[in-house]
């Protein structure tokens, strides 16, 4: 729930809320977007080899 | 959570900040493998109980704009553009609209595209946002407020206009209201 009752209620109250909600909500999904994409398979790889190699230290 | 493993649990989201920062997969895959490698080696540096997340967020910002300022000469690639990557054939569910959002968010520079997402799109407050680009917080308001107004500029439209009836206004409605609907 991005939204709360209170930023639905100041943005009715002032002009020019709603357009920054607007892009604030199109920012949220440029974001949302990309966590949701799959982490590739080379930092899960990466990360093992620094596991590997903190262990032999 | 060990240090360790919760590192692997801030991956999808700093991978989305340099998505977001670069705007490109392939620039934003290095910086996530350089930010890595540069936690992993200080991670005990980081302490314990404080925002593991904000504190790699601020090693991914500071090689980016470290880097950037040591190839500041070189032309910058635009064959591996995110967004063109994510452009799809206009259609009547605000796709197309929010493929507009982004040609104009892509022309930002790095540094509002940074305030905006930081702010405006993973969450954190302005202090944090300003502990991370080591600014004042009042910078960090006044940037933002920038780039918003930028990105207007970029989007067609003026302050205090009124967005519907224009087709940049129009495009923006549909983008944001589609975006709402995918994110439940």
């Amino acid at each position: 729930m991005w939204r709360t009752m209170k930023q639905e209620k100041e943005s009715k109250a002032r002009p020019g809320n709603d357009l920054r909600e607007q892009i604030d909500q199109n920012l949220r999904r440029v974001y949302q977007d990309a966590v949701q994409e799959e982490v590739p398979e080379r930092f899960r790889l990466l990360i093992e080899q620094l596991r590997e190699k903190t262990k032999g230290e | 959570m060990v240090p360790e493993e919760e590192l692997t649990t801030h991956l999808p989201a700093l991978r989305a900040f340099a998505i977001s920062l670069t705007r490109n997969i392939s620039s934003a895959d290095d910086l996530v493998q350089e930010t890595i490698v540069k936690a992993w080696t200080n991670l005990s540096r980081f302490e314990a109980g404080t925002n593991m997340r904000a504190w790699l967020f601020t090693i991914l910002r500071n090689t980016h704009f470290s880097n950037r300022r040591k190839r500041k000469r070189e032309v910058p690639d635009s064959d591996g553009m995110y967004a063109r990557r994510l452009s799809v054939r206009p259609d009547h569910d605000g796709r197309l609209a929010f493929s507009e959002f982004l040609v104009a968010f892509d022309k930002l520079s790095d540094e509002h595209r940074e305030v905006l997402v930081l702010v405006g799109a993973s969450g954190f407050s302005y202090e944090e946002a300003a502990g991370m680009i080591g600014v004042a917080v009042g910078t960090v308001k006044s940037r933002a407020n920038r780039a918003r107004a930028r990105l207007q500029e970029l989007l067609g439209v003026t302050q205090g206009e009124d967005l519907v009836g224009t087709p940049a206004g129009q495009a923006l409605m549909a983008a944001a209201t589609a975006g709402g609907e995918s994110m439940g």
